[in-house]
């Protein structure tokens, strides 16, 4: 076990924590009950990483909001939405996939999967999923967007929110918050829509016709964008959302994190051109990382839990390094080994295949597969068989003993479809549908349903047959068949 | 113990002074709006005492503004479902037996109904299973002492067995023993003969002996074969089911002195629609003759 460096903020007195510090509330207040939030104004920053969250957040978007309306035509009256959670129905439309409720099991897989593939990204590359993908972090950068349209840059932010009302506040403001509600109401808007068949949902909701659940869900989806992406921001980061603390136990010192390079940045301070680079850092202490940072930390301080592993400081950083001429990647992705090894003089090296990959990654191949399996591997028909327990058998007047079933069969084609029951296992033994004596048990299961039929199977006197005799039910419709193993019951021999 | 709350050198912050392990615990002020929603859910518990029914008392319970009740809730549901109820019954009404067996829907609608109200009202004697006991009969097999068919059945739930109705079907096996219409001796050869009948091995003297005694005391009943009299409720004494048992002393205490158990009469207790449903889900319990 590599002794990792201590990559925690420098070492300060709780007495000297500095004014500045108090002042953008890192510092406790003595005494206080709590901690008012300190507004950030993230600056907009140009770089590599940001066109990357650009890119992610319109993709991201685009699949949220376009992808109720994609059709997708399914046989009968099945609805013709190629993603459809059918809660009236009972059933998950994805493409050609049709899922029952009792398939829930993959949903639980891909779940499991999901979680595993988030524990591999998390140990590799850090939390690229708060910085890139989760849907706090796009919504609320489509939110400073929309902040930045209407009240500027961060500078020009700030000056705003000092002024006292004016009309130019007062306009500013109000067109903000109305776009916000407005994005927030296409949020809202858009979830309900995978609940529904979009195309009728849309004509429906405006008019009060739509279902309740639509109206709730909406109004609840518009009220926590509005206010997570709006006003809370960081604040869900760091008090809501339980990732920023579980991802201690994802990441090692071999996990690439947005560091601050120390070794190449110490001792920090202001340089004016002309002046030599030797015997000093690279850093200029412009405190650019800090005000492009949306969650408002300085990461000079080290490996924070706030840091959300966006990059935009390195963005940042950069730009000011090429500016100065000064090589780029003082701020950069980078793992503790690395900077511990730089520290002894070694070469740092990048070790995404270790022990704990591993067995991330192999458990997510085991889940995915076996997710996948079950996915493929579902027949078109399933019988399942409940056997009578009360009474388990019936002794008719010549000795003859009977059996009760009920059996459910599932037709999980796009037809109507007329199953043949049969019953083997036991010798002599007839298989019959009570009210129906005599006659061929079939059931006519529609398209897309699930069918009970009650069925006995009788068995002839037999003084020899075991006290439980396996037997199994066949229901058989065209080349499609389905199979139940079961148990014939019949007591001890006849007590006469 | 008095906790020393002592400053954090890394953070710069004030620990609770707990200490587990060596490791120290931060006391980090709370959000602000965190304490908001703290404050908020107070106030909304407070609104909710007044609202909704919430302190109890010695002798009830605050009843709240809104007037809240589950129980007039639950009521309310079942009006509701009376009401759905109202649909089926009036479908079962208009039917016949047989239509209502040989239709998917009302016979699925007879299932449920007939099994609750079997579970309610008959499965006390009958059993659960409606498999029976000693003396109560057996539901799920092929025995019927007054016919097994749809309005065999119907007609014993309505007007039940021995019940006081004044259709009740009544049977009345005599007590040879005990009101001494036969000699014990002939109680006893007649459990032989009784025995033989079911095809078991009987001593052949006393099956002889009570020969002629069976055709003039049972047949009436019985049948001149022991084959049983379904229009008057003979039991089948051949086959392999017994109402008070098959062993010979049970034989012979029930010549000795013939019990018969009462099945209550059901038509002033059940709407005419639930004892059709009741009919057909133990009709179809019992393969429907």
């Amino acid at each position: 076990m590599p002794t990792l460096i201590d990559n925690t903020r420098k070492p300060k007195a709780g007495a000297a924590v500095s004014a500045a510090a108090r002042a953008k509330g890192k510092g406790p207040v003595a005494g206080q009950l709590y901690k008012p939030r300190q507004q950030i104004y993230p600056k907009l920053v140009h770089g590599r990483w940001r066109t990357v969250k650009w890119a992610l957040l319109i993709f991201t978007l685009a699949i949220y909001y376009i992808t109720p309306w994609i059709r997708w035509t399914r046989p009968g009256d099945l609805p013709d939405q190629a993603v459809l959670v059918d809660f009236t129905g009972r059933r998950f439309y994805f493409f050609d996939i049709q899922l029952w409720p009792q398939e829930v099991y993959i949903f639980t897989g891909l779940m499991v999967a999901g979680a595993l593939a988030l524990f591999l990204v998390t140990a590799l590359f850090g939390r690229l999923w708060c910085g890139y993908a989760c849907p706090q972090t796009v919504w609320t950068d489509l939110y400073i967007v929309v902040e930045r349209l209407f009240e500027g840059d961060r500078n020009a932010r700030m000056r705003l929110d000092g002024q006292a009302l004016s009309f130019d506040k007062a306009w500013r403001k109000t067109g903000k918050h109305l776009t916000w509600l407005g994005i927030a109401f296409g949020t809202g808007g858009a979830w309900i829509f995978y609940f529904h068949d979009a195309p009728t949902l849309i004509r429906t909701f405006w008019i009060g016709q739509g279902a309740i659940t639509a109206y709730v869900s909406c109004a609840l989806l518009t009220a926590t964008t509005y206010v997570f992406a709006g006003w809370m921001r960081e604040q869900v980061c760091i008090y809501m959302c339980p990732w920023p603390r579980i991802q201690g136990a994802m990441l090692d010192q071999h996990s690439l994190q947005v560091t601050y390079l120390r070794d190449r940045g110490e001792p920090r301070g202001a340089h004016k051109r002309g002046q030599t680079w030797e015997g000093r850092g690279d850093c200029i202490d412009c405190h650019q990382c800090v005000v492009v940072c949306p969650m408002g930390i300085d990461i000079r301080d080290g490996s924070q839990m706030e840091c959300i592993n966006c990059g935009l400081c390195v963005d940042a950083c950069d730009d000011i390094l090429s500016r100065i001429g000064r090589p780029t990647g003082l701020i950069a992705y980078d793992t503790d080994a690395a900077v511990a090894a730089r520290a002894c003089g070694q070469k740092a090296v990048y070790k995404p295949i270790r022990s704990r990959t591993i067995y991330y990654a192999l458990a997510l191949a085991l889940v995915s597969g076996l997710t996948l399996w079950a996915l493929i591997g579902r027949p078109d028909a399933d019988l399942h068989v409940i056997r009578d327990r009360n009474p388990t058998f019936v002794r008719m007047h010549d000795g003859a003993v009977r059996d009760g079933y009920t059996l459910k069969i599932a037709n999980r084609t796009f037809q109507d479809r007329t199953f043949d029951i049969a019953f083997d296992g036991v010798a002599g033994a007839r298989l019959s549908q009570p009210g129906h004596p005599g006659q061929k048990v079939q059931v006519l299961v529609p398209a897309d349903q699930v069918e009970a039929v009650r069925v006995f199977v009788t068995a002839p006197p037999d003084a020899d047959r075991a006290s439980s005799v396996p037997g199994r039910f066949i229901a058989r419709s065209g080349e499609i068949q389905a199979e139940a193993k079961t148990v014939f019951l019949s007591g001890a021999a006849n007590p006469r | 113990m008095a906790l020393e709350r002592e400053t954090d050198e890394v953070t710069g912050v004030e620990t609770t002074g707990h200490e587990w392990d060596g490791i120290r615990e931060l006391d980090n002020p709370l959000p602000r709006w965190w304490l908001w929603v703290w404050y908020g859910s107070i106030v909304w518990a407070i609104a909710y005492w007044v609202v909704m029914p919430a302190w109890p008392g010695l002798t009830g319970y605050t009843k709240g503004l809104l007037n809240h009740s589950d129980r007039a809730d639950v009521a309310r549901e079942l009006t509701a479902l009376e009401m759905q109820r109202g649909e089926g019954a009036a479908m079962l009404r208009t039917a016949s037996l047989q239509q209502i067996e040989s239709d998917p829907k009302l016979q699925a609608y007879s299932q449920q109904v007939g099994q609750s109200v079997f579970g309610d009202n008959c499965a006390t004697c009958h059993g659960i299973g409606g498999t029976g006991g000693k003396g109560y009969p057996n539901l799920r097999d092929d025995v019927w002492l007054w016919g097994g068919s749809l309005e065999d059945i119907e007609h014993t739930l309505k007007v039940g067995i021995r019940s006081g109705h004044p259709d009740a079907r009544i049977s009345q096996m005599p007590a040879f023993g005990r009101d001494e219409m036969l000699p014990p001796a002939m109680i006893n050869d007649m459990t032989e003969y009784v025995v033989k009948l079911s095809g078991r091995p009987a001593d052949a003297a006393a099956v002889a002996r009570a020969a002629p005694v069976f055709a003039e005391q049972c047949v009436a009943c019985h049948g001149a074969d022991g084959r049983g009299v379904v229009a008057v409720g003979g039991p089948d004494l051949t086959d392999s089911e017994w109402l008070y048992g098959s062993d010979r002393e049970l034989i012979h205490e029930q010549i000795h002195s013939g019990k018969g158990g009462v099945m209550p009469a059901w038509s002033g207790r059940l709407s005419p629609e639930t004892i059709k449903a009741l009919a057909v889900y133990i009709h179809a319990n019992a393969g429907g003759q």
